[in-house]
């Protein structure tokens, strides 16, 4: 095997008298392949990009070009970080991102068999030795690239989870709370505890459930309905699940989900009707009584 | 050995629970509030449980219990001022305190109490 790659290599004195054929063959390189995007990127930026670029690898080769996770790699790799952040958020392709790297190879291999014409044997490592390298920094780029695409994931994911979970106060003493979308254990979870926590803030009596927006309810579903509601109870307030629909009232039955302990209406008007029924007996209960 | 003060009110007992429950504390307090519901012949029992921000299976049984009991004996029983962190712990151990009134806060239990007491024609 190759193992035993260049000992000292040749290639930041090549990068350094070559630098400037080396950035015009690249940026031809780069605006003449298939996955370049002018409408995405000027190609002055790009030419500035690749100038950084490789200023910084010439830097990071001095020290060794097979192990790339040493400190002196650290400028070229937060330098591609930046860079698949950004095409990341600007909508390039993984692929059009790692083209950044890959194409390097062209224009460093015939510079490689210019300067290393008559030396077969250098000339084969070498080309070896940056092979790896770039396919490390590549793989390093896409990895990069991935992992900014996660974190819009995970940010998009809990901005879901909050914007789908209000709790609105319809009236003095009656909550409601409109559920949107498949209800799973950690949904279910936050919109206990945020009903839980309005009932406490605003003193109300009643919360309306209403899943008109919830697409099926299968018996999971249902036992964290049931367990919002009895967490409900325990606080003091009454709660009433409205909005199901025809299907639903069909699926809880089939499934044979007793629902019988919880007030349910078909139609969050229906249900609000009955709070306020509720309330204005409670109400008018003291005055009596005192 | 300290334990949970058992008010009377008029007709009704009233329990607030202000310190950290523990489990021979809980049995105590069972002790003494049947004793005291059978003695007073108390028409309702109120349990406040708003400084209690911690609860294990334990308690949240003995305080079902407790409620059972009371029942048992002739007087309605209501727990007040559940936190929501409580609620949540005792649904997920299946603990949802049946049979049991509940309210918001102690005015509003003391309301639910006579009205229940009243209802019954007691």
């Amino acid at each position: 095997m190759l193992r035993e790659a260049p000992v000292s290599t040749r290639i930041p004195a090549f990068l350094k008298s070559n630098e400037k054929e080396i950035l015009q063959d690249w940026l031809k390189e780069q605006t003449g392949a298939a996955t370049f995007r002018a409408d995405l990127l000027k190609e002055k930026d790009l030419r500035e990009e690749s100038h950084t670029f490789l200023g910084a690898l010439q830097t990071a080769a001095q020290g060794s070009i097979e192990d790339v996770s040493g400190e002196g790699w650290s400028g070229v790799k937060d330098f591609l970080s930046d860079l698949s952040r950004s095409r990341a958020q600007a909508g390039f392709t993984p692929s059009e991102t790692a083209t950044f790297v890959f194409s390097l190879k062209q224009p460093l291999f015939s510079m490689l068999r210019r300067e290393m014409k008559g030396d077969a044997e250098g000339l084969v490592k070498e080309m070896w030795g940056t092979s790896v390298l770039l396919d490390k920094l590549g793989l390093f780029t896409t990895e990069a690239y991935q992992a900014t695409r996660e974190d819009v994931i995970s940010r998009q994911k809990d901005e879901l989870l909050e914007l789908s979970t209000p709790v609105v106060e319809l009236w003095d003493d009656v909550l409601a709370v409109p559920l949107v979308g498949t209800l799973d254990s950690a949904r279910t979870q936050i919109v206990m505890e945020s009903l839980l926590e309005k009932i406490v803030s605003t003193g109300a009596s009643i919360a309306i459930i209403d899943i008109t927006g919830v697409p099926t309810v299968d018996t999971l579903v249902a036992q964290h309905l049931l367990k919002t509601v009895a967490a409900t109870r325990l606080m003091g307030a009454d709660c009433i699940i409205s909005g199901i629909r025809p299907q639903i009232a069909q699926t809880i039955v089939h499934l044979g989900v007793d629902l019988g302990s919880v007030v349910t209406k078909a139609t969050l008007a229906d249900a609000f009707g009955v709070a306020l029924e509720r309330t204005r007996a409670k109400i008018a209960a003291p005055a009596s009584t005192r | 050995m300290d334990r949970i003060p058992i008010l009377k009110m008029g007709r009704f007992l009233l329990v607030t629970i202000q310190v950290d429950m523990h489990d021979r504390l809980a049995m105590q307090l069972q002790d003494d509030l049947t004793a005291r519901i059978s003695s007073e012949s108390a028409a309702g029992v109120l349990i406040d449980i708003s400084s209690l921000d911690v609860v294990d299976s334990f308690i949240g049984r003995m305080i079902a219990n407790t409620a059972a009991m009371a029942r048992v004996l002739d007087a309605d029983t209501v727990v007040t001022g559940m936190r929501p962190a409580v609620a949540i712990t005792l649904v997920e151990l299946g603990l949802v305190l049946e049979g049991v009134y509940t309210a918001l806060n102690v005015e509003r239990g003391m309301a639910l109490l006579q009205e229940k007491v009243a209802a019954r024609g007691a």
